[in-house]
């Protein structure tokens, strides 16, 4: 299904430039257009189409559903809704609160913000436009079994006393009142306000990652044309226990969404890096970054603060060596 | 005078949708204060979840979005 792509950067890179497909330059040129091209489609289409599906679906709902959920429960939808629901990531304090005032517990909620910006469709759609299915489900249950794991382990350790006052506060009011059962009665949209929706969606989310898109793309072909093949192979290519801890600290600097960073990962993974090693890179480049650490910092005490990111780091680390072991036994 | 309040993180959608409030409210002629409030306290106190979200008159007209021209100049009108 995929071909078409190939074949237009067949066309594009070798009549139409004159590259040769032996040179450095034509496989990277190559890879680049047959990339960029197949995931711009891709993601147009699907993400009109995910989003005339779930126009119904908002945080408000999601609140509703949790409140009052007991904890098994909780975590598992925590983290499916997080990897589902729309929210932009600046929205992230806002919707802690929520969640935090309609007293659902402080795990719960972490099972959801930290699985959000590791699943989502534009993250799901580049895996399965570029590194297949398996991967693909391997990629959503581990992201989904962080954010549950995650969440539970917050909980367990009584994370909620080093909450800021004032949404601590919030949380206890919220426990004495009695569940409010105010469910936001689930508005009945008709198709034309779903098409607005959807093609508003399209339209936002592809301004947002399209840049993303020629970033990462860019760089894994320049991996792909310019690292010497067998290079990677021939030094990381074992998963060599200490690769994943170093990918996981390396990908803390280094900030980028899930658009981004996938490209990369096809690349790093066609060159013989493991995929351990790749998967742990990756979600510690998309889930651990300062930049939105810091936000948190307005709810959160530093010491909740650090732990969040030390449980990321250990975990994806974790996961990494987990896959390289698995992996090299298959 | 309408009290406008654009409730946000401060992101960019934040500012552009307290820019169009102000834009249309002088296109239209009417008096208005527009502004911002990025207090996480103060957003979680009007139980907003999806920002930007704009309160006129210490009513919740819109959340989630840039609302649209049309959305706008009927808040405006009222």
């Amino acid at each position: 299904m995929f071909e078409i792509f190939t074949q237009l950067a067949d066309w594009l890179t070798y009549s139409m430039l004159g590259l040769s497909p032996q040179s450095k330059l034509g496989d990277a040129v190559h890879f680049f257009i047959e990339d960029v091209s197949k995931i711009y489609v891709l993601l147009l289409v699907m993400i009109y189409v995910i989003a005339l599906l779930r126009a119904s679906l908002n945080v408000e709902r999601v609140r509703d559903y949790l409140q009052g959920k007991n904890k098994g429960v909780g975590y598992l939808s925590g983290a499916v809704f997080g990897a589902v629901t729309p929210f932009c990531s600046c929205s992230s304090i806002p919707v802690f609160l929520g969640f935090t005032s309609a007293g659902i517990p402080v795990g719960i909620t972490m099972a959801f913000l930290l699985t959000s910006p590791l699943i989502n469709e534009v993250a799901v759609l580049l895996l399965m436009g570029l590194l297949g299915w398996k991967i693909t489900l391997m990629y959503v249950l581990i992201g989904l079994t962080v954010g549950i794991l995650g969440g539970a382990f917050l909980d367990s350790i009584g994370a909620e006393r080093w909450l800021q006052d004032f949404a601590l506060k919030a949380l206890q009011n919220a426990r004495q009142r009695k569940p409010a059962g105010q469910v936001a009665a689930a508005q009945k949209l008709t198709f034309a306000q779903r098409h607005q929706f959807a093609k508003e969606e399209a339209s936002d989310i592809f301004g947002r990652v399209w840049k993303w898109v020629i970033i990462g793309v860019g760089l894994g072909a320049a991996l792909h044309g310019f690292v010497p093949e067998g290079w990677i192979a021939q030094h990381l290519g074992d998963g060599q226990w200490w690769s994943v801890p170093a990918a996981v600290v390396l990908g803390i600097p280094l900030y980028s969404n899930a658009t981004g960073v996938i490209p990369v990962m096809e690349s790093l993974i066609v060159n013989g890096l493991p995929v351990g090693t790749t998967v742990a890179f990756c979600m510690s480049t998309v889930a651990a970054s300062f930049p939105e650490f810091i936000l948190l910092k307005q709810v959160m005490q530093w010491r909740l603060l650090a732990t969040v990111f030390a449980l990321l780091l250990v975990s994806f680390t974790l996961v990494g060596w987990l896959l390289n072991v698995v992996s090299a036994l298959m | 005078m309408k009290k406008i309040m654009v409730l946000g993180s401060g992101c960019a959608k934040c500012s552009k949708t307290a820019e169009q409030l102000e834009k249309l409210a002088q296109e239209l002629g009417v008096e208005a204060e527009v502004s911002k409030q990025t207090d996480p306290q103060v957003i979680m106190q009007y139980g907003v979840m999806s920002t930007p979200a704009v309160v006129i008159d210490d009513q919740i007209v819109h959340t989630g979005s840039i609302p649209h021209t049309e959305e706008i100049k009927a808040w405006l009108k009222r």
